[in-house]
């Protein structure tokens, strides 16, 4: 086993027995980290590995989330079957945003521009569907939070974190597959150099469109998950540019296209988050707005001295 | 609905599109230079309109003669955001540009929320509620005067890159940026100059805007994303295509809201993205590369 493995291994061991120690407000946080984490890792095989920049994730977040919903609120269908709709659905969108995008030749900071659109385009498209509760939101009923419901993913907080550390784990495991398999490898290729990679004889279109379609399947459990562990869901937060940003916040600071900065950046911008609110509330100061310039303070000084993110440095520091 | 209500919608559409145009002739101006997407350009706008709402109440300063001030202070901003933050971030991938000008984005939408809390700010001015009366249209004072204010100062813009030195040496580096470096330009100071010119396409913007709607903290990042609408629409780096695709956002978000329902007039205007994107990419009035 190499120093890599043995580390993980150790925090996979630490992750698996943090609930006997935590408190439930802990556990609630570590469960968000993960949430952040996994959605973050979905993102990453976009942007990370083949270098497309989506700015609109929240799309498939969203579509995921009202399609387990919605089944689950008018035919009380639980998340089994609703997550694979929610694939289906998010994997479709993936699709044709990528196939506009990509048969048109549309990169860069257009493409970026173009998922903003489809984001907000059906964000506001879903402030006018009634039948999926409209501005005023969809609520699904809080189930008794004592028992593992595991049918209809209902349960104490516990569960949630677990699930969630699953799905994470998963994600590290497929994203590693997936790194040094052809396609991860056509998708640097991609990244770095497109012309080169097409006139290498690389069908950039079609892998490309797979790692929409895979990044897209991710992200729609995140999206299930989020329906069912919050509960209400608006289309004026769910799909909104910042819920995007958030997503994309944690693989950007923790190191684009590296397997463990989707992880270290969830981590370290939620406690980030977290320390700057207690620690403006230890000292009375508590001014809307100011948490937020102190988060955008921090967010400027990592761009601006770890460009690569701080993944990267850690990495060569403890030579992993 | 009659006939004569709709052509008023549409001149109040024409006029607040003006000034929309303005204020992605900003964006487009920058874009088409530097290369770098300001992401905290409708932030940017923002503070300017603060900035007028204080001038005004304050010192009474009427926001047309804010304008002086603010531009002239916006210049100053633009110039040395370029100079100490941006420049060093030209070569760097595009979402490392991208992180950066949304860090500064934050740090200037809460700082507004911060000193000026969360509810709308505004100026009276008697003429606000006045208006002309042109074959049977009725023309707003205030909007009229927003839109000349827009168009004057686009019209100096083109003039500045038309005929002066320093003008023509920001054109030689948006074309070609190692020749302009060959012939021994200051490529790093035009850049500054540029986003200072930027910026103050967005002061004129901030204070004319703010005779037409309230000023809140959130206004911010909308205007960010109304202005890449419009630039993509027009044309990124055309600077007539700005003015064209402000008018078109302006017209269209006027019609939405009296033919559809007013929250449906986002859609318009990402629909219309969406479209444009797809089917002319470089914009109506952009040159492919």
């Amino acid at each position: 086993m190499s120093r890599a493995q043995a580390s993980l291994a150790v925090l996979g061991a630490a992750l698996v027995a943090f609930p006997f120690i935590a408190g439930n407000y802990a556990l609630s946080v570590a469960t968000l980290i993960l949430y952040f984490a996994y959605t973050g890792q979905a993102w990453n095989v976009m942007m990370g590995f083949a270098g497309q920049l989506s700015l609109g994730h929240a799309l498939y977040v969203g579509v995921g989330a009202y399609a387990a919903a919605g089944l689950f609120y008018h035919y009380g269908l639980g998340p089994w079957a609703g997550l694979w709709l929610a694939i289906l659905l998010c994997v479709a969108m993936g699709l044709i945003v990528g196939f506009l995008a990509f048969r048109f030749g549309i990169s860069g900071v257009y493409f970026a521009l173009l998922t903003i659109a489809f984001a907000e385009f059906t964000r506001i498209g879903f402030d006018h569907l009634d039948w999926l509760g409209g501005p005023g939101g969809l609520f699904l009923k809080v189930a008794q939070r004592d028992t593992w419901d595991l049918a209809n993913f209902r349960g104490p907080p516990l569960m949630y974190y677990y699930a969630m550390l699953a799905l994470c784990f998963l994600a590290l495991l497929l994203c590693s597959r997936l790194l040094g398999s052809k396609a991860g490898y056509y998708w640097q290729a991609i990244r770095e150099d497109e012309e080169a990679a097409q006139a290498l004889g690389i069908n950039t279109f079609r892998w490309k469109m797979l790692a929409v379609a895979i990044s897209s399947a991710m992200t729609a459990v995140s999206g299930v998950f989020f329906a069912f562990y919050y509960n209400n869901l608006f289309p004026e937060q769910i799909f909104h540019i910042s819920r995007s940003i958030e997503i994309i916040l944690g693989p950007i600071i923790g190191g684009i296209g590296t397997l463990f900065g989707p992880i270290l950046g969830a981590a370290l911008l939620t406690l980030l988050s977290d320390g700057i609110t207690d620690g403006l509330a230890a000292l009375g100061w508590e001014i809307p707005g100011i948490k937020q310039v102190f988060y955008g303070v921090v967010l400027l000084a990592v761009i601006m001295f770890l460009p690569n993110g701080v993944w990267p440095y850690i990495a060569k520091r403890l030579k992993l | 609905m009659s006939l004569e209500l709709a052509a008023n919608v549409v001149v109040a559409g024409v006029l607040t599109g003006l000034v929309y145009g303005l204020m992605a002739l900003g964006l487009s101006v920058i874009f088409g230079v530097v290369r770098v997407v300001n992401f905290a350009h409708g932030e940017m706008m923002t503070v300017a309109m603060y900035a007028a709402t204080v001038l005004f109440a304050g010192l009474g300063l009427d926001p047309f003669l804010s304008i002086i001030p603010v531009a002239v202070a916006f210049f100053f901003f633009g110039y040395a955001l370029q100079r100490a933050l941006i420049n060093p971030f030209i070569t760097r991938p595009e979402h490392s540009q991208f992180m950066l000008l949304l860090a500064v984005a934050l740090i200037i939408v809460n700082g507004l929320l911060m000193i000026f809390g969360p509810s709308a700010r505004s100026v009276q001015v008697d003429y606000q509620l006045e208006s002309f009366e042109i074959g049977g249209i009725l023309v707003d004072k205030a909007r009229l005067y927003a839109a000349l204010a827009a168009v004057a100062t686009a019209a100096g813009l083109f003039a500045f890159f038309r005929t002066t030195r320093a003008g023509k040496a920001i054109r030689a580096c948006a074309d070609n940026h190692l020749g302009a470096l060959v012939v021994g330009l200051d490529v790093k100071k035009l850049y500054a100059l540029t986003f200072g010119l930027g910026a103050v396409c967005v002061a004129v913007a901030g204070c004319a805007m703010v005779l037409l709607v309230d000023v809140t903290p959130p206004l911010g990042p909308a205007y960010t994303l109304l202005a890449f609408v419009i630039v993509i629409v027009g044309g990124l780096g055309s600077m007539p295509g700005a003015l064209l695709g402000g008018v078109l956002i302006g017209v269209s978000e006027a019609l939405a809201g009296l033919l559809v329902a007013p929250s449906a007039k986002g859609m318009f205007s990402f629909g219309l993205l969406i479209l444009i994107l797809l089917f002319r990419p470089q914009g109506l009035l952009g040159k492919r590369d």
